[in-house]
C-alpha cells in the first residue's frame, strides 16, 4: 500500500519520483471517472477546501474547483481583489480566520515565492501550491508530465525543450524538476535575457537556436511571454520575439520528425505559437487541460487521505 | 497460523457450475443482464463465470465489467492503511439492465454498499442482484444478503476466508485461515 511522502504539495522539489508515479497512477483512475456519465465520486464529502487566489487565474482555479467538486468536497473561494487583504490583513491572519471555519485543505496562489512553504509552517491545514510567484507551480508540471506520459507512453528517456520566458516562469522551474525526476532530459530555449543566469546548475543546458532545439527534442513546451511580470524590456519587440522564438507551421514541417507541442495557456496566438499550430494534431494543449482535472483530483485525494479523521 | 480447507478444487468447480446454472434459470439469454465483478478479488470469479457460461452453456453474449469501489468506500481516512484504487472497466450501458454483482466473499456487506453507490454513476439499473462464492454468516454490518451463494460459512471475526484462483494464486481452493 502506497501513500505520499509529504503532507502538502508545495513544489515538485519536495516530492520523490515515487510520489509522482503514485499521483499518475491515481490520476489514471480519476481520468476514467471523469469520462463516466456521472463524473463524481463521494470520497472527499467530509473535507472542506478553500481556494485562496491572491493572484489572477482562470484555468488553474476552474480546474481545481472542478476537481474538488468531482471529489464531493465542500469548496469556498476567495480572491484577493474583493477581500480584507486590501484592508491590510496579514496572510496568516487571513488563512487562520478561514481555517477557524473548519477548513481542511488550502489551495493557494500567491505572488510571493515561498508563500506556500511559509503558510505550511504556521497553519494547521494541508496546503497545495497553485503557483507562488516565479517559484513553482507543481500541479501544472504534474499535468504536463502526465500528458507526455499519455502521449508518448513514458517520460523517462524523452527529450523536452522549454521555450520562452524561463526567468519569470514558475511552470518552467516545476517542469524541470518533474521531468528530471522522471528521467527525461531538459533544455531551455529563448532570448538570453529571459534565461536565468545559473540555469546550468539545474543540469539544464541552454540552446539559443530554436530550430536546433526543436530538432533535438521529442516535446516542446511553449511558454507564454509574461508581459505582466516584465518591468523592463527583455527583448526589442514582440515581432522580433516571434521571428526568433515563435513556432509556425513552416518551421514544424521542415523538421526531420514530428514533435509534440504543449502550452500551459493562456496562449498569445501569433506570438509564441501560430494559430494553425496551436490547433494542429501535434498540439496537446486541450489534453493538458483535461488531464489537469484528473491530476488535481489525484493530488487532492492523496493529500486528503493523510488528514487524520476526527470524530468531532 | 493454521488453515483449513473449506472447498477443494472439485468443490469449487461444482459450485461454479451450480452458480452458472442458477444464473441461467433467472437470466435466460442474458440479453438484458450484465455481470459486474467487484475489484480487486471479485473479478476472478466473474471472469470464470463468464467463460463457463460461454463455453459450457453456449450463451453467446455475456457482458462483463469490472467495478472499482475505492472512491466510494466509507472508511476513507478511517482505515489505517491508504486505500489503493484498481481499474474500472465498464464499457456498456447499465441503464435499465439487470446487474449482477459478483464478489468472492461477502463479509460485512460494506463493499457491496459502496458498489451500489458506484454503479449509479453508470446509469439506473432495472435491478441489482448479488452473487458471492462464500457467504460469511453472522458478520454483516448492513442489511445485505446474496441472491446466489456458493457456500455459507460460519466464521468468527479473527478468522479469514481466503479464496485462491488458479490464474492468480496457482490453485482453485477456499481456505479458512486462523491467525
Amino acid at each position: 500500500m502506497k501513500e505520499l511522502s509529504v503532507n502538502h504539495l508545495l513544489g515538485i522539489k519536495y516530492v520523490t519520483e515515487d510520489d509522482i508515479q503514485l499521483i499518475f497512477e491515481t490520476a489514471d483512475h480519476f481520468k476514467e471517472v471523469i469520462n463516466r456519465p456521472i463524473k463524481k465520486v463521494p470520497s472527499l464529502r467530509d473535507i472542506t477546501i478553500a481556494n485562496l487566489f491572491f493572484e489572477n487565474s482562470t484555468r488553474t482555479r476552474l480546474s481545481f474547483e472542478l476537481a474538488e467538486k468531482r471529489l464531493s468536497a465542500d469548496v469556498i473561494n476567495f480572491s484577493a481583489a474583493s477581500s480584507s487583504v486590501k484592508k491590510g490583513e496579514t496572510l496568516i491572519d487571513t488563512v487562520n480566520n478561514i481555517l477557524s471555519m473548519k477548513v481542511d485543505m488550502v489551495v493557494m496562489r500567491h505572488p510571493n515565492p515561498g508563500a506556500g512553504v511559509f503558510l505550511s509552517k504556521h497553519v494547521n491545514a494541508s496546503i497545495v501550491n497553485a503557483g507562488d510567484g516565479a517559484h513553482e507551480h507543481p500541479t501544472q508540471a504534474l499535468l504536463d508530465a502526465y500528458s507526455i506520459r499519455e502521449k508518448l507512453g513514458d517520460v523517462a528517456g524523452k527529450k523536452v525543450v522549454i521555450v520562452g520566458d524561463i526567468l519569470h516562469s514558475r511552470v518552467a522551474l516545476s517542469n524541470i524538476f518533474a521531468l528530471q525526476k522522471l528521467g527525461a532530459s531538459v533544455k531551455v530555449c529563448g532570448p538570453k535575457t529571459l534565461i536565468p543566469k545559473y540555469i546550468e546548475s539545474l543540469n539544464v543546458s541552454f540552446e539559443p537556436n530554436l530550430r536546433k532545439a526543436l530538432e533535438w527534442c521529442d516535446v516542446a513546451n511553449m511558454l507564454r511571454v509574461q508581459n505582466e511580470r516584465m518591468d523592463i524590456s527583455f527583448f526589442p519587440s514582440t515581432r522580433e520575439y516571434t521571428q526568433q522564438f515563435g513556432v509556425n507551421k513552416k518551421l514544424l514541417d521542415s523538421l526531420n520528425k514530428e514533435i509534440v507541442l504543449m502550452h500551459p495557456g493562456p496562449i498569445n496566438r501569433g506570438v509564441e505559437i501560430t494559430s494553425d499550430v496551436a490547433d494542429s494534431k501535434q498540439a496537446i494543449i486541450l489534453d493538458q487541460v483535461q488531464n489537469g482535472v484528473a491530476v488535481r483530483m489525484a493530488v487532492l485525494y492523496l493529500l486528503a487521505s493523510k488528514i487524520q479523521h476526527n470524530e468531532d | 497460523m493454521s488453515q483449513k480447507v473449506l472447498l477443494n478444487e472439485t468443490e469449487v468447480h461444482i459450485a461454479l457450475h451450480r452458480l452458472a446454472c442458477q444464473l441461467i434459470e433467472k437470466h435466460d439469454t442474458f440479453s438484458d443482464t450484465v455481470l459486474v465483478g467487484i475489484q480487486p478479488r471479485g473479478i476472478f470469479l466473474a471472469n470464470r463465470l463468464k467463460t463457463l457460461l460461454q463455453t459450457d452453456y453456449k450463451i453467446k453474449d455475456v457482458s462483463l465489467g469490472h467495478l472499482d469501489i475505492t472512491f466510494y468506500r466509507d472508511d476513507f481516512r478511517r482505515s489505517t492503511k491508504p486505500l489503493e484504487a484498481n481499474k474500472t472497466n465498464i464499457n456498456f450501458i447499465v441503464e435499465d439492465k439487470k446487474v449482477v454483482f459478483i464478489d468472492d466473499v461477502l463479509y460485512t456487506g460494506r463493499s457491496i454498499r459502496s458498489a451500489l453507490t458506484a454503479i449509479q454513476s453508470f446509469g439506473r439499473p432495472s435491478e441489482i442482484e448479488l452473487l458471492t462464492l462464500i457467504d460469511r454468516r453472522f458478520s454483516r454490518h448492513l442489511p445485505i444478503q446474496p441472491d446466489y451463494r456458493g457456500r455459507q460459512v460460519d466464521a468468527i471475526n479473527n478468522e479469514k476466508v481466503k479464496v485462491c484462483w488458479k490464474e492468480n494464486d496457482g490453485e482453485d481452493a477456499v481456505y479458512l485461515v486462523n491467525s
